[in-house]
């Protein structure tokens, strides 16, 4: 007799079942949807929102299949493309009525068109990569030196007031490579200098030199930034770039966008059905940092050294810059403020000239550094400095008329209406704590991914039929048993797959292809071994049971050879190869549970219950010397 | 229907030699290959860009290629990708030029080139040079641990002659795969990258079916010379073997069919992986594993292993 213990059968009906379940949400496809997510903090989407977006969609006769909300986005399924667009529209201009100043963004996208009570226990469609839905991909990497050496230019501006408040006079400091030297005239002033900045900057290593080289300065400190604080530095960096990726993406409007570390220094943009890589690109391609430093007016007011500075010689400890509007500039290399003192910015219009500006609200740290600069600053000129791709422009560089005190700073001048809102916007989105590189990117038309996904459906579905007909016709009814077991692990598969929202690429469909054709080796191996127990004598029930036990071992051990395989892609793999490695991985696994259990169980099911079986249907078994 | 109608065991180790002398001869030759004409790496290794586009006629190669050269380019690669009116261009690393902005030049040099018409981007690629250096290194890296794990698997399960023998005769298909890469300049790129590791895992997995039956022998009939086992065991399985890896290449033949140009070399490797991979589990692995002398006492000697044989 072979029969499964109850258990067993259910373990099987109840894994098929939880297989077919969520495999489901598969079939039932993609409908047009449009999601309207917040690109402000202060706006929350809620209830409200979703009734407003319900009402806008009445009023404007479009019929809706289904609104869902989640914390931080609603989304509205569509029937047809047309009336998506429709709607995209019509929810644009209910939600944001000034264009300018836009609190919803309201974006394209694709939902699945299974059935609520599908979507409400999480058996959601397989997550599909970019090559097989189409968008673009990017990998940044981010510059830990220049936020490195960032952080020790801004320790440097503290180091300088806080050695003024303290009224300890140094002669000079700068940064040389990833030091900051300290000049001293006496070495007291060097050593009282010593305990006020340790108090001061705990980050900062210090260690005393001598210079012989300058006589009238001869005591140097020489400050380095600690092992922890560099690496503090680093995952702040890494930390804040992230955040500031997701505000630009958020605040231009795309469609559930990943934004993830990967490494200790690299972050991955992926932005799905983004097709113009020129406009993705410029999204994070403005690498924008905004820096305020003091205009060299002295210099810049004289012809012959700025004719030299054009030619790339600028006076010492300054630096060379064109303003907006053409007029050059020598900046001082000391940097006041950076983009990080910034917590909003805002377009609007300057009170007295109703010229169009953008006003600043800087943290305190911020504002108290502001205010005392511009109080030692009066009648000379400030420039603030929007940095991208490692060229800085000048947006403006007004005078200082007054003290600004209370971190509220306003720039204005030579700007228009958009080019406010522009800069806000960037200012706004943040700056990055460190410069990022696009090291890789990958783009796919939405025609591409569509044919890919055929492809890939096709030589799966290709390679199943001609092994289910061989199966069938060597095997016969074993053979068929082992089609439904492949089948179930298909099934298994993309339950799996889609359980887990692991990522399906193309060269995850051809690991699903690759392991359906390796998976069927458990049941060769199973049915060779029966066959081979029959031509041994044994009875059919016999050989059933030594043919599955006696095939296990093998199955265990090649199975695991495999599965090492595939671990090893799983952990060096990225990209491709990775997408590749966990479909190969979690297919060996469901295909040993399908083969053996679920093929088994059937087995049972049709003979393991006869009392007296005389023959299994297995296709011949020729017995060496019994047909000639 | 049953294909494999053998009444005796087929003397598959009288030949050993012969067979060990051919796939010494196929290995080097593979080597000399790799040596002497090297891998056509893909962009993702290499770094660079590269752009797959699409016309509605067919446009003029030569014309691109020299109008691309004339903006600047140096030695871009210009070539028909599935039909005569899809184009793939590969642009390589540039030292000087913003390496983000390469596929919007180049898309501005297409249009020059050929401005009634027109092309459409289906797909960019641009991998900077950094990238490429570790991909090269870690997919070295799981070699490397492929290889170990392997080896240590099997040694556990089986015997150290087993391991070194399986990993050897695999690693030979992995050496002779690359071969026809080199010999024929197909492009190596990450999927087939995956698809040779994949195969160094399932012919091992060859090789594990006629080890199994190997020690299963050695357990079960006395009697028999070292040669006689083998012959046995490799017999007992053929069919096996044969039947499995007619319905793996069935899927991958189905690949070659449906899956077009992305999968192609994908399941080219695979294929070559699969034919090398019989041959050398059952004709390279089983005469190493007799060289290196095993024999019945390997298995017999601890008591524990002996419960396995029921297993």
């Amino acid at each position: 007799m072979n029969r499964y213990p109850l258990w067993k059968n259910v373990l099987v009906i109840v894994a098929l079942a939880l297989g077919l379940l969520y495999t489901l949400p598969n079939f039932f496809g993609e409908a047009p949807a449009v999601q309207i997510s917040s690109v402000k903090a202060t706006v929350k989407v809620d209830k409200s929102l979703q009734g407003r977006v319900e009402d806008t969609l009445k009023a404007a006769g479009i019929v809706h299949d289904g609104i869902f909300s989640d914390p931080n986005s609603i989304r509205v399924r569509l029937t047809d493309g047309d009336s998506q667009l429709k709607a995209k529209d019509a929810i644009e201009k209910a939600l944001n009525p000034d264009a300018a100043e836009a609190s919803y963004s309201v974006a394209l996208n694709l939902l699945s068109s299974s059935p609520q009570w599908l979507t409400s226990m999480h058996a959601l469609p397989m997550y599909l990569g970019l090559d097989l839905r189409g968008g673009v991909h990017f990998l940044l990497q981010v510059d830990m030196k220049g936020a490195l050496t960032k952080r020790l230019d801004a320790t440097g501006a503290d180091l300088r007031s806080l050695l003024r408040d303290k009224g300890l006079r140094h002669a000079g400091i700068g940064r040389e490579g990833m030091n900051l030297t300290i000049k001293f005239r006496e070495a007291e002033t060097r050593d009282k200098a010593r305990s006020v900045i340790a108090d001061a900057q705990p980050d900062l290593q210090l260690v005393d030199a001598q210079d012989a080289g300058s006589p009238d300065a001869p005591f140097k400190l020489v400050g380095t930034l600690k092992l922890q604080a560099e690496k503090r530095i680093q995952e702040y960096a890494l930390k804040q770039n992230i955040t500031t990726l997701h505000n630009r993406i958020n605040e231009l409007g795309v469609a559930e966008p990943v934004i993830q570390q990967q490494g200790a220094d690299r972050i991955v943009v992926q932005l799905p059905g983004v097709q113009d890589t020129a406009k993705a690109k410029d999204i994070l391609g403005r690498t924008a940092t905004l820096e305020v430093r003091m205009v060299d007016d002295e210099n810049s007011a004289n012809p012959a050294v700025m004719e030299q500075a054009a030619k790339g010689q600028p006076p010492l400890g300054t630096e060379y810059y064109t303003e907006r509007g053409g007029r050059p500039l020598l900046l001082r290399k000391q940097v006041v403020l950076t983009g990080e003192r910034l917590t909003d910015a805002q377009p609007g219009f300057d009170n007295q000239t109703h010229e169009p500006a953008v006003h600043l609200t800087l943290d305190s740290a911020g504002a108290r550094i502001f205010k005392d600069v511009t109080r030692e600053s009066v009648g000379k000129r400030m420039a603030i400095v929007l940095i991208e791709k490692g060229k800085g422009e000048v947006v403006t560089a007004p005078v200082i008329r007054s003290e600004i005190g209370g971190g509220r700073v306003q720039i204005s001048g030579r700007m228009t209406t958009v080019e406010a809102n522009d800069v806000a916007l960037l200012l706004r989105a943040g700056s990055l704590a460190a410069p990022m590189d696009i090291i890789e990117e990958r783009t796919i038309g939405p025609s591409l991914g569509a044919d890919n996904i055929q492809k890939g459906f096709h030589s799966t579905v290709g390679g199943f039929i001609a092994i289910a007909a061989f199966m069938s016709l060597y095997y016969l009814l074993f053979g068929f048993v082992s089609v439904v077991a492949l089948a179930s692990n298909v099934m298994l598969l993309f339950a799996l797959l889609s359980m887990l929202q692991a990522t399906l690429t193309l060269p995850g469909i051809a690991a699903i292809a690759l392991t359906l054709g390796m998976a069927i080796d458990s049941n060769v191996l199973i049915n060779e071994r029966i066959r081979e127990e029959l031509r041994n004598g044994e009875s059919p029930q016999a050989a059933i049971r030594a043919g599955y036990e006696r095939a296990w071992a093998t199955i265990l051990d090649s199975n695991v050879t495999t599965l090492i395989a595939g671990v090893a892609l799983l952990i060096f793999g990225s990209g491709p190869i990775r997408g590749f490695a966990v479909v190969h991985v979690l297919g060996i696994l469901t295909s040993i549970f399908s083969s053996v259990v679920v093929s088994r169980a059937l087995i049972n099911l049709i003979y393991g219950s006869r009392r007296k079986v005389d023959k299994l249907s297995i296709g011949q078994v020729w017995i060496p010397g019994a047909t000639k | 229907m049953e294909f494999f109608r053998i009444k005796k065991d087929i003397p598959f180790m009288r030949h050993a030699l012969v067979f060990n002398i051919i796939s010494l001869i196929t290995f080097i030759l593979a080597v000399v290959f790799l040596v002497t004409k090297g891998l056509h790496l893909s962009i993702e290794f290499t770094g660079g860009t590269l752009l797959e586009v699409a016309y509605a006629e067919a446009p003029d190669v030569e014309k691109i290629r020299n109008r691309m050269i004339q903006d600047g380019f140096s030695d871009p690669q210009v070539q028909n990708f599935g039909s005569s009116r899809d184009l793939l261009i590969r642009v390589p690393l540039a030292k000087d030029s913003d390496t983000a902005k390469v596929s919007e030049r180049v898309m501005a040099s297409l249009q020059a080139a050929a401005a009634t018409n027109a092309p459409t981007l289906k797909r960019v690629e641009f991998v900077g040079p950094q990238v490429g250096k570790e991909l090269a290194s870690d997919g070295a890296m799981a070699l490397l641990l492929v290889v170990i794990g392997i080896v240590i698997y099997l040694a556990m399960r089986f015997e150290w002659r087993f391991a070194v023998s399986a990993i050897i005769a695999n690693l030979h298909d992995v050496v002779i795969i690359l071969g026809f890469f080199a010999f024929f300049q197909w492009e190596f790129s990450l999927p087939v990258l995956a698809a040779v590791l994949a195969v160094l895992g399932y012919s091992v997995n060859e090789s594990v079916v006629v080890f199994d039956r190997v020690r299963e022998t050695f357990k079960k009939k006395r009697g028999l010379t070292t040669p006689q086992v083998l012959n046995h065991a490799i017999t007992s399985t053929i069919s096996r073997t044969i039947i499995t890896h007619g319905c793996t290449q069935m899927m991958v033949t189905s690949m070659l069919i449906f899956g077009g140009v992305a999968l192609h070399y994908f399941a080219l490797a695979l294929t070559i992986g699969i034919l090398f991979g019989i041959y050398s589990s059952v004709l390279v692995a089983s005469p190493l594993v007799m060289w290196l002398g095993v024999s019945r006492e390997h298995f017999i000697q601890p008591k524990k292993e002996k419960e396995e044989a029921v297993v």
